[in-house]
């Protein structure tokens, strides 16, 4: 009987929610391994499990694991909110370092070519550890400015592991330490491409919006052309804007015109960054009241006083978001530039896959989903508090 | 003043206003009653130009409205609706401040204008000024709505149906505090409304349209007492018209000097309606009358509710 599960004394887990994640956590430290380790950088390793490497001091990661699991079976509480974040943010730093640590005593008695990598066990766990983190965050209830201190805490935490070399002995880091130029080269590119993708795609992109917000007539061929976009491949539409790219860098020899590099996947990236943009601008400006709309010329607004003074800071949430998942997806499409020589992260995930080399595939992946986290938080603290209509 | 001279509007096939020709005096409130569809909201709409009419003109102050741009003309009429349409992300005092800011006024004098125009509405300066529209009830927010009208003195005060969104008891309350306002401030005011009750308590000159034309203008005793046609009546709620006709006069009217009554006693300014309910509850034929200072005048007779008025 539904009326019967609803009542307070038959919900035996409080937090179906975190019972399920700590479930989930509890199974995939047991049964995946957490760390491999293989003879060389290009073969597929042996899994090792947590158990092998938990030893002394260690074992006392196991104390958040056992609070987290406890916390499922308490009622949601102000106070308990803290200490499940204070226990997830404790377990994550500490898988990283155990993860660390572990693997510069498994290459100090190795041989010196074997490679420690990070085990599915150990992704899996910290991916759920943090989203403990983001379920319990908000629920304290001490507002968006702590929340992002405590995000703060845990990445500076993770930053000191890997600024203080805690983390030197993994394959990861052993990529880094032999592509360090290459790397710093490719992610200053990365942001390169998205940063001058974002120039041209406001620039086109806003006005568009605008007109499409005060034409409807104009918006619906407008965002079927922008949906159609949206569907190419981009790999296919990276690869549709060589042949004329290169045809009108012949014919115009002077202006550094070229099917490859930069140039075309700005043009993609811009091409598949209209459509958030446009329909951001559309959206923001028509969810302003109709109401507001007629006060503000009824009391005497030019239209574009209207505009400046009441539409714009009223659509300018709704706008903000919209580049921020436009940000964000750039951040990721960007990867994809690196196949026609824009070079950026990509070209690190390319090498990787190419060479079978797992570890520097995720050398180019991981700072690819650092930079659309920091875009993402960035945006967030921009984007002025939300009111109540 | 506002002269409408043979005003027509039209949406697609549908004559919203038509041919319509009215006076409105200054100094005075007029209501536009009519029906949902009767065109009294289009009607209202041409005078600031928020709609444009196809044929006809509209004078205001002796000059047509459409000599100069809308924005001007706007500026110089206070306008209230429904809906109040608060801009949300500006506090109340900014949101005030509108039209003297469009004006260029300066900071000081808008400052204390705002604060004037609080006081006048019944909201605490110190307290209201820095809050934004959620933070308000609704009847505080049409308060507000109220004094952006009024921030720049404006010659003539537009509302469409300014109080219909709000519950009975702060829609009377409001009603009550324009009709002070508009008698301290001497303003012209031409108010739409579908509600004949608040037609009657604020309107001192009626125009009742159907279908884009004016059926009939009066004072509220004249529509009251002499409905043009059995239409009218029917809109004016002819079965408790005579209670509505005795809610326009006043206790003074029929006052008996001298005499005296025993009971609970009324003020002279109180409405013969009001009278008529005392009569029928406390079952009596006389009441007696005091002044403010509860000093007694008088008395009426239940007789005399049957007297033409003078």
């Amino acid at each position: 009987m539904a009326s019967h599960a609803a009542l307070p004394h038959r919900r035996f887990v409080r937090q179906p929610v975190l019972a399920l994640l700590v479930t989930a956590l509890i199974a995939v430290l047991l049964g995946l391994p957490f760390l491999s380790v293989a003879p060389n950088r290009l073969v597929t390793g042996q899994g090792v499990p947590l158990a092998a490497v938990l030893e002394g001091a260690w074992w006392g990661l196991l104390a958040p694991v056992v609070l987290l699991a406890a916390a499922a079976w308490v009622p949601p509480q102000r106070a308990l909110h803290v200490t499940t974040t204070v226990a997830a943010v404790a377990l994550l730093v500490g898988l990283v370092a155990l993860a660390g640590a572990a693997a510069g005593q498994s290459s100090a008695q190795g041989p010196a070519l074997a490679r420690v990598s990070l085990g599915g066990g150990f992704w899996l766990a910290l991916l759920l550890a943090w989203a403990v983190v983001a379920d319990a965050l908000p629920r304290v209830g001490w507002g968006r400015w702590w929340q992002m201190a405590t995000h703060a805490l845990l990445l500076g935490a993770l930053a000191l592991l890997l600024a203080g070399g805690a983390l030197d002995a993994l394959s990861l880091l052993k990529e880094y330490a032999q592509r360090q130029d290459v790397f710093q080269a490719a992610l200053w590119r990365h942001l390169q491409i998205v940063g001058t993708t974002l120039v041209p795609a406001l620039l086109i992109g806003v006005p568009l919006g605008l007109a499409a917000a005060r034409r409807p007539r104009l918006a619906q061929p407008l965002f079927a052309v922008l949906n159609l976009i949206q569907t190419v491949p981009s790999i296919a539409l990276f690869g549709l804007l060589i042949a004329p790219l290169a045809r009108l860098g012949q014919a115009w020899p002077g202006w550094g015109l070229q099917g490859i590099g930069l140039l075309p996947a700005v043009i993609a990236l811009t091409l598949y960054a209209l459509l958030p943009i446009v329909h951001g601008v559309v959206s923001g400006l028509q969810q302003v009241p109709a109401t507001v709309i007629e006060a503000a010329t009824g009391m005497g607004m030019s239209p574009r006083q209207r505009f400046r003074q009441v539409e714009l800071p009223l659509a300018l949430p709704v706008l903000l978001s919209a580049l921020r998942l436009t940000t964000v997806q750039l951040v990721g499409l960007a990867v994809v530039a690196a196949l026609i020589g824009a070079g950026g992260l990509g070209a690190i995930i390319f090498q990787g896959l190419l060479s079978s080399a797992l570890d520097l595939v995720l050398l180019g992946v991981l700072p690819v989903v650092a930079l659309a986290l920091a875009a993402d938080a960035a945006f967030r603290l921009l984007t002025p508090a939300g009111r109540p209509p | 003043m506002i002269d409408l001279r043979e005003v027509c509007k039209s949406f697609g096939a549908t004559r919203a206003v038509d041919g319509v020709s009215l006076r409105i005096e200054p100094g005075r409130i007029t209501a536009l009653i009519g029906a949902s569809g009767s065109g009294k909201s289009t009607l209202l709409r041409l005078i600031n130009r928020l709609v444009e009419c196809d044929s006809g003109q509209i004078l205001l102050d002796g000059q047509d409205i459409r000599a100069g741009p809308p924005e001007a003309l706007r500026r110089r009429i206070g306008y209230v609706i429904q809906s109040i349409g608060l801009f949300p992300h500006w506090t109340v005092a900014r949101n005030i401040a509108t039209v003297p800011v469009l004006l260029g006024w300066p900071a000081a004098q808008v400052a204390a204008r705002v604060d004037e125009l609080l006081t006048l509405l019944g909201l605490d300066p110190a307290s209201y000024r820095d809050r934004y529209p959620h933070q308000l009830s609704g009847g505080q927010q049409q308060r507000v709505g109220v004094a952006r009208a009024l921030a720049a003195r404006p010659t003539l005060l537009l509302m469409d149906e300014p109080f219909g969104a709000l519950d009975p008891l702060t829609r009377q309350t409001l009603q009550q505090e324009l009709a002070r306002i508009q008698q301290a401030l001497g303003s012209t005011i031409v108010l739409v409304t579908h509600d004949i009750d608040e037609a009657l308590r604020l309107g001192q000159r009626l125009v009742l349209l159907d279908h884009g034309r004016i059926v009939q203008a009066g004072t509220p005793a004249d529509l009251l007492a002499r409905p043009v046609s059995a239409q009218v009546g029917d809109f004016l709620g002819r079965a408790t018209l005579g209670a509505r006709l005795l809610g326009q006069r006043n206790v003074a009217e029929i006052l008996r000097r001298g005499e005296a009554a025993d009971g609970e006693a009324l003020r002279p300014d109180q409405t013969l309606q009001e009278a008529l309910a005392a009569f029928l509850t406390r079952r009596v034929e006389r009441l007696p009358v005091v002044d403010a200072q509860a000093a007694p005048l008088g008395a009426i007779r239940f007789i005399d509710l049957l007297r033409d008025p003078p």
